[in-house]
């Protein structure tokens, strides 16, 4: 029960991280939080319902984040290469 | 060794291929040489598998190779699969071994054209496509040589495109081609809707057995007429061919005359079967169309003056004849009649070439004349075709033409009559070609005079590489006629031979009238023949009478100008209309569908405000939302 309590309120530092903070680099660590949060929930689940599931789609989660690490770090450096010192709300190029 | 019989239309393929990568770089003469090779390792190929089927039984001549699977769409089954029978074979043969003849050829006829090795390169490409044409299995892979060498066809009539006549000629062949095989697309959705296969086998299976109801059979027969009348150039599709001689001469020779305009011919062969269960007036007007092809091109032949346009002309006329034996169920006369008439076509028609080639490109018969001490080999070798198609014995020609009157005969007497006639012309426009060309007053050089340039011009004989493929072609025109010999049912070598194909589709004829007269119809076959050609004689060489060539002829009945006049008013107008309806009615609907989307977008774009975090906000709130409204349902 606390490990949901704690997964649910990393959760929510992860959420609230990314709606408020300017800095691309900080909300992508929000994102991971968020992600984090959610393999902890996976993970207790799992073990007070005795299945391996939750602890198996743990390892995609993380798998998928080490990717998505990747696509999304280098966009950032990308980004920060091109117009030094940017932060998210300046992106809006794509405003229809 | 049937295994083998990929290795037939490989070959041209990889000819083809490397003429397209390295042609221009292996140059004039040696590419020439290449490309022949890709077509006379075919004929090997096919003879090796002609003597093998030979060996064998005659109801085990039939092997289907599966290439791949090409097309797998729900019932929609179709193989890229070629077949060795008999009839392919026969077809396979004449068009590698005349396609080698006439590759040989042009390596003398095109030599120092700056598009040399491209001549080449549409050649192979040509006997590529012609062979899948005929070995394919199915109606699909026969179509995809059909539109091959209709391809080809075009690239070839206009491969002097600079001249505008050519690059119309080629335009128009092609024209008049699609409306043909629209027929034939409609013909294969048809035999795919009700019988459910595009398979020779599967089509002719179900026309023996009975399942197919006649009413159908008569229309994929009549609508694969259509699209034969478009290739084999026939009433009223025909116009294209005689245009078609903008081509190289060559080309004339190979497809406008040998191969491909026989495709039509063959196909209506190759689904014997379907036409023996249709209605009896299918077949009937295949018969007709065919008569009256024979006869109207014989009487137009008879007034041209481009040495060419009478060949090609006189192609037609003896295609018309090829239909006639179709439709009167003499099939084995049809493929003889082809099989001889590409040898003494192509030899005609390479002759001519030679001729043309020997005075600097003239192709008025007008300004030729008394050539035959000048190009001895030349005119020899046309003497002799010209005896093949006239009709006298025992040149192939007349073996053919009588087996075709002989059923015409048993089948319609009314036909027979104007076969007979357009036999008679067509003695009679040869005899007068050859009088013109050969003998008579040398009037070549008038036309040296006239253009100034070459003041003391004098024709030469042709080299000799064009020479062997005219004294060979002249050999088979002699000595095809040994093929089938109506004598004893021994001597008809290519009834034996086809028959495992077509022997049930073919009608009998024996106990009728005209088979046990035959010796009387083919004595009158003869006199017929030597009648045309002592009244050309008579009135080219004696004088007796003032030519008869009314303008009306000339002009090939002012068929093609009819036909023009009507495109261009009546047909103009429909089609504007028909553009019109595109323009606003389908291309208006498409249009109003993007507008609406285009003005809806324009309103709930401006929810997408680029920022970031204005979208995780909304993401956020949907998944609560979502979350909230999953958690009410689960609970009431």
């Amino acid at each position: 029960m606390w490990y949901l309590l704690l997964s649910a309120f990393l959760f929510a530092i992860g959420t609230f991280g990314v709606l408020v903070r300017r800095n691309p680099l900080v909300m992508f660590m929000c994102i991971e939080l968020m992600l984090n949060a959610v393999n902890l929930t996976f993970v207790t689940l799992g073990r007070q319902l005795g299945s391996i599931s939750g602890q198996t789609i743990v390892f995609f989660v993380l798998v998928v984040a080490a990717a998505e690490v990747v696509v999304g770090l280098s966009i950032i450096v990308a980004i920060m290469r091109r117009r030094a010192g940017v932060n998210a709300d300046d992106l809006a190029e794509l405003k229809g | 060794m049937v295994d083998f019989l990929w290795f037939v239309p490989a070959f041209p393929l990889l000819g083809a291929v490397i003429m397209l990568l390295f042609g221009r770089r292996i140059g004039d003469p040696r590419s020439g040489w290449l490309a022949t090779l890709a077509p006379t390792a075919s004929f090997l190929v096919v003879a090796a598998i002609f003597a093998d089927l030979l060996s064998k039984p005659a109801n085990e001549r039939e092997h289907v190779v599966n290439l791949f699977s090409w097309i797998g769409v729900g019932s929609l089954r179709v193989k890229m699969a070629i077949v060795a029978d008999p009839l392919s074979i026969t077809m396979a043969l004449f068009v590698t071994g005349i396609g080698a003849l006439i590759h040989l050829y042009s390596i003398g006829y095109m030599h120092g054209d700056p598009k040399y090795s491209k001549f080449f390169l549409y050649l192979n490409l040509f006997i590529f496509s012609m062979l899948m044409l005929v070995l394919g299995e199915n109606l699909l892979v026969t179509f995809l040589g059909w539109e091959g060498v209709g391809a080809c066809s075009y690239l070839l009539i206009s491969f002097w495109h600079t001249r505008n006549s050519a690059a119309v000629a080629g335009k128009k062949a092609f024209i008049a081609n699609r409306v043909g095989d629209f027929g034939v697309m409609i013909a294969m959705f048809l035999a795919f809707s009700t019988i459910g296969t595009l398979s020779y086998s599967g089509i002719n299976e179900a026309a023996r057995g009975g399942t197919l109801a006649p009413v159908t059979a008569t229309a994929i027969a009549l609508l694969l007429f259509l699209g034969a009348c478009g290739k084999s150039a026939q009433l009223p599709l025909y116009f294209w061919l005689p245009d078609a001689m903008e081509g190289p001469t060559p080309v004339s020779a190979l497809i406008h005359a040998a191969t491909m305009v026989t495709a039509g011919v063959f196909l209506m062969t190759r689904i014997a079967p379907v036409l023996a269960v249709s209605y009896h007036f299918a077949p009937m007007i295949i018969a007709v169309v065919g008569g009256v092809t024979a006869l109207f091109a014989a009487t137009i032949a008879v007034a041209q003056n481009d040495i060419k346009r009478v060949l090609a002309y006189s192609t037609v006329s003896q295609l018309g004849f090829m239909f006639m034996a179709v439709g009167s169920g003499a099939y084995v006369a049809a493929i003889f009649l082809m099989v001889t008439h590409a040898f003494f076509k192509a030899l005609l028609f390479l002759g001519s070439g030679s001729v043309i080639h020997g005075v600097n490109h003239e192709q008025d018969m007008r300004r030729m004349g008394n050539l035959r001490l000048l190009m001895p080999i030349t005119s020899l070798t046309f003497l002799v075709g010209w005896l093949a198609i006239a009709g006298v014995p025992p040149f192939a020609g007349f073996w053919s033409k009588d087996e075709v009157l002989l059923h015409v005969f048993a089948n319609n007497r009314a036909l027979y009559v104007v076969g007979l006639a357009a036999a008679l012309l067509t003695a009679y426009y040869m005899t007068r070609q050859v009088i013109m060309v050969f003998f008579g007053r040398a009037r070549w050089q008038d036309h040296s005079g006239e253009h100034g340039a070459h003041g003391d011009f004098v024709p030469h004989e042709s080299p000799r590489i064009m020479l062997v493929p005219l004294v060979l072609l002249a050999g088979l025109s002699v000595l095809g006629g040994a093929l089938q010999l109506p004598f004893t049912a021994h001597t008809e070598f290519l009834d034996r031979w086809l028959a495992p194909v077509i022997e049930e589709s073919q009608i009998s004829i024996a106990g009728t009238w005209a088979f046990d007269n035959k010796y009387l119809l083919m004595f009158l076959a003869t006199v017929v023949a030597l009648v045309g050609i002592a009244a050309a004689i008579a009135v080219y060489v004696k004088r007796v009478v003032r030519p008869l060539e009314p303008r009306v002829l000339e002009q090939a009945w002012y068929y093609d100008t009819a036909v023009s006049q009507a495109i261009a008013g009546p047909g103009a107008r429909a089609f504007n209309a028909i553009a019109w309806v595109d323009l606003h009615i389908v291309d208006g609907a498409v249009n109003g569908v993007a507008t609406l989307v285009r003005r809806s977008a324009g309103v709930t774009r401006k929810a997408q405000s680029g920022f970031v975090r204005t979208y995780a906000a909304v993401i956020g709130l949907g998944a609560v939302l979502l979350v909230a409204w999953f958690a009410w349902r689960s609970i009431s």
